[in-house]
């Protein structure tokens, strides 16, 4: 049976889609799952950097569209979970070298190997977006909680859903408990209010993230992590448990004073 | 935008234009631009022309039907107080009373039969647009970022949070209702509001209108 396959969007930049699609394509391969994940922002690679793979890229994405691999080649296994896969995106080409009818191709190719095909699509809403979520068996919107964020995810929905795509699931990241303690913070239940999907996901405002994004190692390796934690409950719904969300607590004022915890 | 040479409303008999400037040519170039800014909105419609007390004369008359008809609209009916516009009129053969029913000016409590209305049954999301000659109704929220335009009246039966614009071809008796009304702008005609700064906002079902020269907001009281 194919593997499915989960576009990682958001319309607005900035906002954590290759960090959540590092995290939960290493978090479900944690769990034993075969995973792909593919870059298809070509042109600004990054997951590579997250996953701490960029020195092993020899192939790439383009290179298998225009025939100059085989689809193996342009796949680097993780250094850490053999089953974990990355195909990495060109970063001295652009997006118009990939059109609608390869990438879904090579998605619906992927996904014949693997259980979970994760795919890191471009921000913005055009040809980038388009041809990221013309396969997707599931879409995956992360979004702030910002106005201007959670504007664009909304526009995004609205294109997802004239495309016929129906279950797409929410991820909310970098949530700051105290922030909306105060109310000075957008709260979980106005922004699912607002773009009337399903929540998957809350991922707490983090430090570790940073250093995690830093060293090549997803926080989702992290068991201390707060937002480590959540990306693995991302994961656990993903494979169809029903996890309840963890309430966020606010960091302790030692972490906030020296980063520790 | 406060001010055009004329009003289109659509009406079950077809669209009814009113001329509010005096000059004919005027009236005759709004028309010309809202023929080539919306034509989905006049194809294959027919158009009633309400002169109220003003006179028409024969070039005037042939000069419209001339125009209409190159955008394939048919000239329906001239109404009018002045008679010797009425015979003239007839004599091309052109009705000046509607057949059945009387025009109404005012926002009436009277049963009126207000033609096609659309009916949407989703949310209308960031960067999504509707619009449509009549009243428009909403089954679902108006997202902020997306724009509903109607000649007629909008009702939401939602959140509407998004641009509202009720009359959009200059009926100023149209109103906009929603069950919670937070949109980022309304316009009703010519007339644009925005919603009031601050936070001091209560989720309620309320009825914006143009009220002298304003576009004003009321909670939504049934009145009898």
């Amino acid at each position: 049976m194919a593997g499915k396959i989960i576009t990682i969007t958001s319309g607005k930049g900035g906002v954590g889609k290759t960090t959540t699609t590092a995290n939960l394509s290493m978090g479900l391969a944690i769990l034993g799952a075969r995973v792909i994940c593919i870059d298809a922002d070509i042109g600004l690679r990054n997951l590579d950097m997250m996953l701490g793979l960029e020195n092993r890229i020899v192939y790439d994405l383009v290179n298998l569209i225009e025939g100059r691999c085989r689809f193996r080649q342009a796949l680097i296994r993780d250094k850490r979970f053999p089953e974990l896969h990355l195909m990495p995106a060109a970063q001295t080409r652009d997006k118009k070298d990939i059109r609608e009818e390869d990438m879904e191709r090579i998605a619906r190719q992927a996904a014949e190997m693997a259980d979970y095909v994760l795919i890191d699509s471009p921000a913005g809403i055009e040809h980038g977006f388009r041809y990221s979520t013309v396969a997707a068996d599931q879409v995956l919107i992360v979004t702030n909680p910002e106005v201007t964020a959670v504007r664009d995810a909304d526009r995004v929905i609205g294109l997802l859903e004239a495309e016929g795509h129906k279950n797409s699931k929410l991820i909310i990241n970098r949530v700051k408990p105290e922030l909306v303690r105060r109310n000075e913070m957008m709260d979980t239940s106005a922004i699912v209010d607002i773009l009337a999907i399903d929540l998957i996901g809350i991922i707490p405002e983090d430090s570790d993230i940073l250093f995690a994004s830093n060293r090549g190692s997803p926080v989702v390796l992290d068991k201390n992590s707060a937002a480590g934690q959540a990306f693995r409950e991302v994961t656990y719904r993903l494979q169809g448990q029903d996890v309840p969300f963890t309430p966020l607590k606010e960091p302790s004022l030692l972490k906030k004073l020296f980063g520790l915890r | 935008m406060n001010w055009m040479p004329l009003s289109i409303k659509g009406t079950p008999q077809g669209l009814l234009l009113q001329p509010k400037s005096q000059s004919w040519t005027e009236f005759l170039e709004a028309l010309k631009q809202s023929l080539y800014d919306a034509p989905a909105f006049f194809k294959g419609g027919r158009v009633i022309l309400d002169l109220g007390k003003r006179e028409l004369k024969e070039d005037e008359l042939l000069a419209l039907r001339k125009l209409l008809n190159e955008h394939d609209i048919e000239l329906f009916a001239v109404l009018g107080e002045d008679a010797q516009t009425q015979r003239t009129t007839r004599s091309y053969g052109i009705r000046t009373r509607l057949p059945g029913e009387r025009h109404s000016q005012q926002r009436t409590n009277e049963p009126q039969v207000q033609g096609n209305a659309l009916f949407l049954q989703k949310t209308l999301r960031s960067g999504q647009s509707i619009d449509f000659a009549g009243t428009i109704i909403i089954l679902g929220d108006v997202n902020p970022g997306a724009e509903v335009k109607a000649g007629g009246n909008i009702m939401v039966w939602g959140k509407a949070r998004g641009l509202l614009h009720a009359g959009a071809m200059g009926d100023e008796n149209a109103v906009i209702c929603a069950l919670d009304m937070q949109p980022a702008q309304l316009r009703i005609a010519g007339y644009i509001n925005r919603a009031p700064e601050g936070k001091n906002y209560q989720s309620q079902p309320e009825m914006a209108m143009v009220d002298g020269t304003m576009i004003v907001v009321q909670p939504w009281i049934a009145r009898g």
